[in-house]
């Protein structure tokens, strides 16, 4: 057990062997990878010293405050967010050691090839097909990938594909990860309502994945994904905020600045959605003191809800504030950005990009089903496709 | 920063206050003593009040109380709300004992009283309506004072006089109980005539009311808190009990999403409940943000919950054999009491900033 001060102390050790002020950004992070400061909670040699996950903060103030260079965090949220634990839980040794090192120090972009245009909520139905070599146990790979943030930058993904058509759709399923520098692999853009593309569509024609990169056994990928969904769902709704500190910033601050625009109509509504900000803020803290205090609740998931809906709700009544200028809008012009910044640009893009908080990373439908299942315990719907072969399903 | 779990001991004062309900709350018998004209349980409260000093907690050790502070009091009322339990615990416990505790302890009179309280032997309210707010108007004491909640059973009334602050011995007031929309909180015009000990003077007797009136607005978000998780819990297990259509009601997306949308308001009224009691407890300058952000967005939650349990009971939330009504009646007096959320709202307005055109 690693506690605070020993940390402190390897910090500082890290930090005088590789002065951040005259160290190469990527020398400094391998250099802390290889020191266990990278995510402290990972096991000793991979990037972590088997500490409380709580430990974090420490390091990361300490290396804040001697100007050390991140991750960039942002750039490598699906490597970190979902590739890493995912990877951690169930790659080999080998597979460990090769990719979380350049996966944590954002040397190697990730991305996630799950969803299908045949397969959105219902993501156990997908189709894209991955057939194994009988002769080296070696697979091919074809199929076709929507919604995939960074594979246009991806140098991995990870990727779910049907091993067993003739088996019921969650049990036929295997997991692995797949080279996005394979010549069978095409990227191309999918341009949405905002008129950027920050997805892409991902053709995948006979792609070949060795064996070594699958992850847990053949026709276990359903099980293997949730470990990657519940981490997604969480980097979703798990980010700390200050008061005012999301999509209810700009409009407060706007409300401030220009009284010409203020209706009573528009306070009282404004005002509903402050308050239930702030307390969406709240219970986010709340759910962070559990998480630390080691009293993980189901909580996590009612973030995910809150935040897509003031998103949605929030950005609607600043464009109507601003009332001939919510008619224009700043730029149309099709782009490919790296980063997607929610709060980011003028107020029309929040509008129609928070359209995508209550689909992305689980529809709301679907989540609200999630919680009244499995937190409230309330009985499913009849199914008719749980016992039912995959290639039998309507499609 | 706000701590917004819970203790240890915090849990345990839960689990003693939801056992002594358990035994003691049946909400049948309450309905039948509400009807009868009093729907406090002597028994229970002598046992919450006095035996497990839930009565002191506000109060320092050496005013003879428990020493403890808002956070734990917030948890009493979340389980007395989630038995929507009548007793006088937020108007006497709270209310009338933190006013007291904002005037000078040090005068025979205010510890004496405040000692009396802490022990559960009596029990004061402050004479104002429920729905007086924290910043709002109050009413002058030398007049009728109609809506005042639990007068009927308080001991001694503390009124608001333009010359001061006074205790009046409620048998020396005259008290008319009226009749409640929330069977479980009753009502009653208060008219306190001239008499009483003078504790305090107008100014120090305004700022006291006020600072019980914030605390116990505060606090009225974890009684919600309670009112909501009990609707919840309840329509949950009936939905996966009761079947139509060959099928338990709960499997209905149209129902369960319902149930799940309260739970994600749950969950946040938690966090809001649980910031207003700890930012009062540590007396942070903003408490009285917190409040107002907790009672604007709590009231609306436990009443939709009630609302929600009566109409997923089916027909069975309409009688008056189940106990929905209660928690209907108590839900829809709560979001008036100690000030509306409409209230609270300009309250946060004033407090960030976010000016009325």
């Amino acid at each position: 057990m690693t506690d605070a001060a020993e940390l402190l102390d390897l910090t500082r050790k890290l930090l005088a062997a590789h002065p951040p002020a005259t160290t190469d950004r990527d020398d400094f992070l391998k250099a802390r990878f290889d020191a266990g400061l990278a995510w402290v909670h990972f096991p000793e040699g991979l990037g972590g010293l088997g500490a409380p996950r709580s430990l974090q903060a420490v390091v990361d103030a300490e290396l804040a405050a001697a100007g050390a260079p991140d991750n960039d965090p942002r750039r490598i949220g699906i490597g970190l967010g979902m590739a890493a634990p995912t990877i951690l839980k169930y790659g080999s040794q080998e597979v460990k050691e090769r990719f979380l090192r350049p996966l944590w120090t954002g040397e190697e972009v990730w991305c996630q090839l799950f969803s299908e245009p045949g397969a959105g909520s219902d993501l156990a139905a997908l189709g894209t097909r991955a057939v194994r070599d009988e002769g080296s146990g070696d697979w091919t790979v074809t199929g076709q990938k929507v919604w995939t943030s960074s594979a246009h930058v991806a140098r991995w993904a990870i990727l779910i594909a049907r091993t067993d058509p003739d088996l019921p759709k969650h049990r036929g399923i295997t997991y692995f990860i797949c080279d996005m520098t394979d010549p069978g692999v095409e990227v191309r853009p999918l341009r949405q309502i905002t008129g950027e593309a920050e997805f892409n569509e991902v053709f995948l024609t006979e792609v070949r994945i060795p064996d070594a990169h699958r992850l847990g056994g053949v026709g276990e990928g359903w099980k293997v994904a949730q470990t990657t969904l519940n981490n997604e769902r969480v980097a979703i709704g798990g980010m700390r905020l200050p008061r005012e500190g999301g999509m209810i910033g700009p409009i407060a601050r706007t409300w401030r600045e220009r009284p010409e625009l203020r209706t009573h109509d528009l306070h009282q509504r404004l005002l509903t959605l402050w308050v239930e900000a702030e307390v969406s803020r709240l219970a986010g803290e709340r759910l962070r003191q559990q998480l630390v205090a080691g009293q993980p609740g189901p909580e996590g998931s009612a973030m995910k809800l809150a935040f897509a809906r003031l998103n949605q709700e929030i950005s609607g009544l600043e464009v109507e504030l601003l009332g001939e200028e919510g008619l224009l809008y700043d730029d149309w012009t099709m782009r490919r950005p790296e980063l997607v910044d929610f709060t980011g640009r003028d107020a029309g893009y929040r509008y129609l990009r928070s359209k995508g908080n209550s689909i992305e990373g689980g529809t709301t439908e679907v989540l609200l089903n999630i919680v009244a299942e499995r937190v409230l315990g309330l009985p499913s719907e009849p199914r008719n496709d749980k016992d039912v072969a995959w290639k039998d399903l309507a499609r | 920063m706000t701590d917004l779990l819970y203790s240890e001991t915090e849990d345990d004062l839960r689990a003693a206050v939801r056992s002594l309900v358990a035994a003691r709350g049946d909400t049948t018998a309450l309905a039948g003593r509400a009807e009868a004209g009093s729907p406090y349980d002597p028994r229970l409260w002598n046992s919450l009040a006095a035996e497990m000093g839930a009565a002191g907690l506000l109060v320092p050790e050496k005013l003879g109380g428990q020493g403890a502070s808002h956070r734990e009091a917030a948890v009493v009322l979340e389980e007395l709300g989630r038995g929507v339990v009548a007793a006088p615990y937020l108007t006497s416990s709270v209310v009338a004992t933190q006013a007291l505790l904002a005037l000078d302890t040090g005068t025979e009179a205010v510890a004496a009283l405040l000692a009396e309280l802490a022990e559960g032997r009596r029990t004061a309210v402050v004479a104002v309506p429920l729905s007086a707010a924290p910043d709002g108007p109050l009413p002058d004491g030398s007049g009728r004072i109609t809506g005042v909640a639990d007068a009927a059973t308080a001991d001694v009334l503390l009124v608001l006089r333009a010359d001061g602050l006074y205790a009046v011995e409620a048998a020396q007031a005259v008290v008319e109980p009226q009749t409640s929309f929330d069977l479980t909180r009753p009502l009653a015009a208060v008219t306190a005539g001239e008499g009483g000990t003078r504790l305090a003077d107008a100014a120090a007797g305004t700022a006291a009311v006020r600072r019980g009136l914030l605390a116990g607005a505060g606090l009225l978000a974890s009684e919600q808190l309670g009112l909501a998780e009990w609707c919840l819990e309840e329509t949950v297990r009936h939905t996966a009990e009761r079947h139509q259509f060959n099928r338990p009601i709960g499997s209905f997306q149209a129902l369960k999403h319902r149930m799940a949308q309260l739970w994600l308001e749950v969950v946040s009224a938690r966090a809001a409940a649980r910031a207003a009691a700890d930012a009062l407890a540590a007396g942070s300058p903003e408490a009285a943000l917190s409040v107002a952000v907790a009672q604007a967005y709590c009231s609306r939650v436990a009443v939709h919950a009630a609302e929600e349990c009566v109409q997923l009971h089916g027909g069975i939330g309409m009688t008056w054999e189940h106990p929905a009504h209660l928690y209907l009646k108590r839900a829809k007096a709560d979001e008036i009491a100690l000030g509306t959320p409409g209230r609270h709202k300009e309250a946060v307005a004033a407090l960030v900033d976010l000016q009325a055109p």
